[in-house]
């Protein structure tokens, strides 16, 4: 009954006495274990099951639409550069592409993740036994962001794959070799993004003390920077820039340009720029063209590391927003009390 | 009885003395409120120790200290020789914790929920898995170890949760309140189980409630904590001594005015009623004097038995001031 082979006390091992450095040793990582068990929670959730689906399926949609017209235009088309990536950014017939839908639903996935992350550790009642555990305050939640990254991670990895393999088998080619690294890269940044919302939703759960608010909480900041981005950057143009009805293309040009710079508030645009250029060789800039600049410019392919500096600004911030929210979500919580 | 590998458990771990945990001088304030006093106590190794206080008395703040989940304002600890604000997780890796409304993953198994505090403290899987088998069974939660925490009654969280604490062989025990929210029957399991891990195993343990007679039972030594402040340490008994509260039940039949002839006895401070019976307040043992002043009126006595320290006395004497009681 009663444990009777092993000693109560704290020596591990009988002939010694733990100095502090085997005790440092024996105590270091336990970030991992803590993500360990948090990737097999959200792996194992229902939460991820359906966020799973949803995001395959809006995948093969966005897929399938793009791969018919590129079928048609195949034989025409023999000397289009990549035509492999226009199966993730064409859309036709009012479909949104699917690096689009990834910008719109990513999110979730970051969300779904984080937004209980903390809260509900302190709901269960689970966080002061978590902490009086031999690891260190931080290594909570540093595990937590490790193991959403890793399940948003291996989400993204499985559709990215499941929607390649269906538009190959629509096709009929395979990506080429180039076609497959700048697939890579559009995942890297995919991951990063969703990150960012992982690292925002991880923050609401240290602020608020209910899983609930939490989480409206941030599907109402999702619907503001995704949805409705596009209508608020146009009602700020239009009040500052206006376009009178006699307007000059300056007139013009300055409200699109406000517009866009509000749009690059959100991490969505910064996204969506950012992986257009990756997933599109010939995208030679990522901001406003007037037709006889386009006009100009010679049609032809860059290479991946000149696609990679014509976007690096939004890759940028992405990775700093995904730095300082998740870093505002560790100062915060490093800070709270144990007790609620 | 003990034997020979018991002997060898209960051996204290060398360097650290006879004392297992100290707190000198160990003070927390949160902002203008002191939630505790400048603190200096001695937990001696293997005895059980009731930290005894109304809610919100700082209980749980000391425990947080000692265990380094929360820095003292000023003061120090010292809990099996280490210094829990500087070296926290060499405290946390000795010191198992059971706190106030434990919590559990509602979707994992009891035996899950072990399983992970067993990996957080480093134990191999099979020394992990063979832990957690011996300790569910010592609990006897065998039978439900494979079932989601979310079914456990209160009773059965509570002592998944001692199970919990155990997990890392600590060699310091703390209980937050253990007995709060369990049915009598829990309670004296629960405490038994204590009561065994101190005796064959030698753990020192430290445990904190606001209901004194539900613990006096187990703790060899409690101290009285009101307001941030001990205001009383030592045994039950001598707690009784010296708050001149010796408190007696009296059956008495025969004779006339029985609560007037007894509060003429010396050593008698005050009688009060219980149902039928009196109830003598005393600053020592009366007894003998009671039997004599009932036989000289003329009267006998029907009962007359000490009710053991009672510690509602005490509270009422300590607590009565400040705003909880």
């Amino acid at each position: 009954m009663v444990p009777t082979s092993s000693t109560p006390t704290a020596t591990t091992d009988s002939s010694s006495v733990p100095t502090p450095d085997h005790d440092i040793i024996r105590f270091r990582a336990g970030w991992r274990i803590v993500a360990r068990k948090e990737f097999a929670d959200h792996v194992h959730s229902v939460r991820f099951v359906i966020l799973l689906v949803l995001v395959a399926l809006a995948g093969l949609a966005a897929v399938h639409s793009a791969s018919g017209p590129i079928r048609d235009a195949a034989d025409s088309a023999t000397q289009t550069p990549s035509v492999f990536l226009l199966l993730f950014t064409l859309s036709p017939e009012r479909v949104p592409a699917f690096h689009e839908f990834l910008g719109i639903l990513g999110p979730l996935l970051g969300i779904a993740f984080g937004f209980d992350a903390v809260n509900g550790e302190r709901a269960q009642g689970t966080l002061p036994r978590l902490v009086a555990q031999p690891i260190h305050r931080d290594e909570i939640i540093n595990g937590k962001f490790a193991a959403g990254i890793s399940a948003i991670a291996l989400a993204l990895a499985s559709v990215i794959a499941l929607v390649s393999a269906y538009g190959a088998i629509r096709l009929g080619i395979g990506p080429t070799q180039s076609d497959l690294v700048r697939i890579f890269a559009f995942y890297a940044v995919a991951v990063v993004y969703i990150a960012l919302w992982l690292a925002l939703s991880l923050l609401l759960s240290v602020v608020s003390r209910r899983a609930s608010t939490a989480a409206l909480a941030a599907i109402a900041i999702w619907l503001v920077l995704t949805l409705f981005a596009g209508l608020i950057a146009g009602v700020v143009a239009d009040t500052f820039r206006d376009v009178p009805a006699d307007a000059t293309s300056e007139d013009v040009l300055a409200n699109a340009r406000l517009e866009l710079t509000v749009r690059r508030l959100s991490p969505d645009q910064l996204y969506k720029e950012a992986t257009g250029v990756l997933l599109n060789p010939t995208r030679q800039s990522t901001g406003i063209l007037v037709l006889e600049q386009n006009d100009l410019a010679l049609p032809s392919t860059l290479p991946l590391d000149q696609s990679l500096i014509l976007a690096w600004w939004q890759l940028i911030s992405l990775v700093a927003g995904a730095v300082v929210l998740f870093a505002a979500a560790y100062v915060t919580f490093m800070r709270q009390e144990v007790r609620a | 009885m003990p034997s020979a590998t018991d002997a060898d458990m209960t051996s204290p771990p060398l360097s650290s003395g006879a004392v297992a945990v100290r707190a000198d001088g160990l003070t927390k304030r949160y902002g203008d409120t002191v939630a505790v006093d400048a603190l200096s106590l001695d937990i001696h190794r293997g005895e059980v120790f009731g930290l005894l206080g109304p809610n919100g008395a700082g209980k749980t703040t000391t425990i947080l200290m000692l265990l380094g989940l929360t820095e003292p304002t000023s003061g120090s600890a010292l809990v099996d020789g280490i210094d829990p604000t500087r070296d926290p997780l060499r405290v946390k890796s000795r010191v198992g914790y059971l706190p106030d409304e434990v919590g559990f993953y509602e979707d994992l198994t009891g035996r899950d929920n072990l399983l992970y505090t067993a990996d957080l403290n480093r134990l191999t899987k099979t020394e992990g898995r063979r832990r957690t088998d011996e300790l569910l069974a010592m609990v006897g939660l065998s039978d439900v170890a494979d079932r989601k925490v979310g079914g456990y009654s209160r009773g059965m969280r509570q002592r998944l949760g001692l199970a919990d604490a155990l997990v890392k062989q600590p060699s310091i025990l703390i209980l937050d309140e253990p007995t709060v929210n369990i049915d009598p029957e829990g309670v004296r399991e629960l405490l038994a189980l204590v009561a065994r891990l101190s005796d064959e195993h030698g753990v020192t343990v430290l445990l904190s409630s606001h209901l004194l007679h539900q613990v006096e039972q187990v703790c060899d030594r409690i101290g009285i904590f009101v307001a941030g402040r001990l205001v009383a340490l030592g045994t039950v008994d001598d707690l009784a001594t010296d708050l001149d509260q010796w408190v007696f039940v009296v059956g008495v039949a025969g004779m006339a005015e029985p609560a007037t002839v007894l509060r003429a006895v010396d050593g008698v401070h005050d009688v009060g009623h219980d149902d039928d019976r009196l109830l003598l307040f005393a600053g020592r043992d009366v007894r003998r004097e009671v039997q004599l002043a009932v036989s000289d009126h003329g009267g006998y006595l029907t009962e007359l038995t000490r009710r053991g320290a009672d510690l509602d006395t005490i509270y009422h004497r300590y607590f009565h001031d400040p705003g909880e009681s």
